[in-house]
């Protein structure tokens, strides 16, 4: 089962909205990707592709290279062997055609950064020189603060801004720039209840609206349930990729994690019981 | 002495007009006013990425830089000086990025023991005169030449500069680095250049102002320009006035007395960093709060 996959399934039906993005070229696409490294294989053989405005959930537990999933796409990590290509070319380095979203970190309280310059950075940060306001660029700010509704705060210093107002301006600063793709590292992490809701509905409303495909990395699947069109489960090198009621399954679990591990279904929210290491903690790989 | 003839010696004018006129004294008004603009500049994104004791660090090896080059020539001193800085803040700039926060700080302690201690000797094995043993610490801004200042004024433009042209991605790195890699921002890198220009702006202001008064430059006037804006490029403004205004008021202070700048500058910016943090709490208080807080 090594490879098991589903090619662009999902995500069709769940987007009537795509008009900007071409329908047919993959957001992403991987073929026969490989990485690995020295001895040890995070996975291998993976062939994936995610279409414009499709939510797709990357779950496992620690060390399975999920985060490292998200490092190749941003052209970070070379994959070890394979292709990756990012709206038909290939992944690299600060490429405009990627927005990413980190996990929720506090900013410093003292910092002398506004909510509007913390966007702004999303969309010319990377770029040399000082560069000079323009109205364009101001008004392409304020739209992507209010795509958010963080206007009100556009010009509080960050520091002082709550976690769930800290992550809602890392949300506008990674769609600013109008990515084909967004790229999600545990954007929900630290967050309480109701700021998961409105940063994952924020993220959602975007896919629909924009066709931005969404690669949504996270150790938990509940609050963005409703939402995801595939899930990419990787432990240990296996990886299963399919409609969440495919893939969250006693049978697909066990066998992924070679044990004994059941998914309950309570309401709306699955409970995975006896996954080893199902620990919060994301490192580096 | 009593204490009215105390403050009577610190605090008086007599003969600060005439001190004015004096060439050299002109020289180092200027001086110290190349010296404020660039540690103005710099000094916001220090605070940002937190790296003020790294910055004090640099300070003190620049100290031994000098003190070391004392031993060559007392003329070699500036040389030595921006040595001594470049190589601590590169040294400082790598540690960043490898060790963890906790750890950086101790190692940064650590060296900075070590390197005073150095210094120590090496002004003890120095026979000249004691006061450039002394100016080395506190400042001795007097020693500016004509010829000294057309060099200060390349450095200061070079590292002017090179801060305009990595100004947006220097300031992603610096408050968001994930981010900013994720982005594309070549962040080591940026942060060598940023360690090179503290690293200059050090070695040029240790002969001239003194190690101990590099903070009370690049440190203070961000820290209070912070307290009453979150504008990040206001806050560069604001703290290179601060900054003028502590130095050249500092020097004008410090010419009839006749005492070592160092006091005037550092009080002078100490004061106004109380009224900025002042200022923004009571702004703050008046309901407006956090979101008041615009431009």
């Amino acid at each position: 089962m090594n490879g098991a996959h589903v090619t662009t399934a999902g995500g069709t039906e769940a987007t009537p909205q795509v008009h900007r993005r071409s329908r047919d070229a993959a957001a992403v696409r991987l073929r026969d990707a490989r990485l690995a490294y020295g001895t040890r294989t995070l996975w291998d053989g993976l062939d994936l592709d995610v279409s414009p405005g499709e939510f797709l959930a990357v779950l496992g537990p620690n060390g399975s290279g999920k985060t490292s999933l998200l490092r190749v796409l941003l052209g970070l990590t070379p994959l070890s062997a394979g292709r990756v290509e990012l709206a038909g070319s290939p992944a690299r380095r600060g490429s405009r055609t990627v927005g990413y979203v980190p996990q929720q970190r506090a900013l410093e309280p003292g910092l002398t950064l506004r909510g509007r310059d913390l966007v702004g950075l999303g969309l010319d940060g990377h770029r040399w020189g000082f560069g000079l306001p323009s109205p364009t660029r101001r008004q392409r700010v304020l739209e992507a603060l209010d795509a958010v509704g963080a206007r009100q705060y556009a010009n509080a210093p960050v520091g002082q801004l709550s976690g769930g107002e800290q992550q809602r301006l890392r949300v506008a600063q990674a769609l600013v720039g109008d990515p084909d793709v967004l790229l999600c590292d545990e954007p929900l992490l630290s967050l309480d209840l109701a700021h998961q809701r409105t940063v994952s509905e924020l993220i959602d409303a975007r896919r629909r609206a924009a066709g931005t495909a969404v690669l949504f990395v996270t150790h938990e699947i509940n609050p963005v349930l409703p939402m995801v069109d595939r899930v990419l489960y990787l432990v240990d090198g296996r990886f299963r990729i399919g409609a969440p009621d495919e893939v969250m399954t006693s049978a697909v679990l066990s066998e992924l994690y070679a044990t004994e591990v059941d998914v309950i279904r309570v309401r709306d929210r699955l409970l995975v019981v006896g996954a080893p290491d199902h620990d919060h903690h994301l490192g580096q790989p | 002495m009593s204490p009215a003839e105390l403050l009577d010696r610190v605090f008086t004018f007599e003969g600060t007009g005439q001190l004015l006129a004096l060439d050299f004294v002109q020289s180092s008004l200027l001086a110290g006013a190349l010296l404020a603009l660039v540690a103005g500049a710099l000094g916001p994104l220090v605070v940002a990425r937190q790296v003020s004791f790294a910055v004090h660090g640099t300070s003190e090896l620049t100290f031994t830089g000098a003190a070391a080059a004392l031993l060559v020539s007392a003329s070699a001193v500036s040389v030595g000086a921006l040595v001594g800085a470049v190589t601590a803040a590169l040294v400082f700039g790598l540690l960043g990025l490898r060790e963890r926060e906790r750890e950086r700080d101790s190692v940064i302690g650590v060296v900075l023991a070590f390197g005073l201690g150095l210094g120590g000797l090496f002004l003890w094995l120095y026979e000249g005169r004691a006061s450039n043993q002394f100016s080395l610490l506190f400042g001795q801004i007097v020693a500016v030449g004509r010829d000294d200042l057309w060099l200060l004024a390349a450095a200061v433009a070079a590292v002017l500069v090179v801060l305009a042209a990595a100004w947006r991605p220097l300031l992603f790195a610096s408050v968001d680095a994930d981010v900013a890699r994720a982005r594309g921002v070549p962040v080591r890198g940026l942060s060598v250049v940023f360690a090179v220009l503290v690293g200059v702006a050090t070695g040029l202001a240790v002969p001239t102002v003194g190690a101990l008064l590099v903070l009370a430059l690049l440190i203070t006037p961000a820290a209070a320009a912070a307290h009453l804006t979150a504008n990040p490029v206001t806050a560069m403004l604001l703290a290179t006035l601060i900054a003028e205004v502590a130095v050249v008021g500092g020097i004008v202070a410090s010419l009839a007395p006749g005492a070592p700048i160092s006091a005037y500058v550092t009080a002078i910016a100490f004061v106004m960093y109380l009224s900025c943090r002042v200022t923004g709490a009571v702004r703050a208080r008046r309901g407006s709060s956090r979101r008041a807080v615009t431009t």
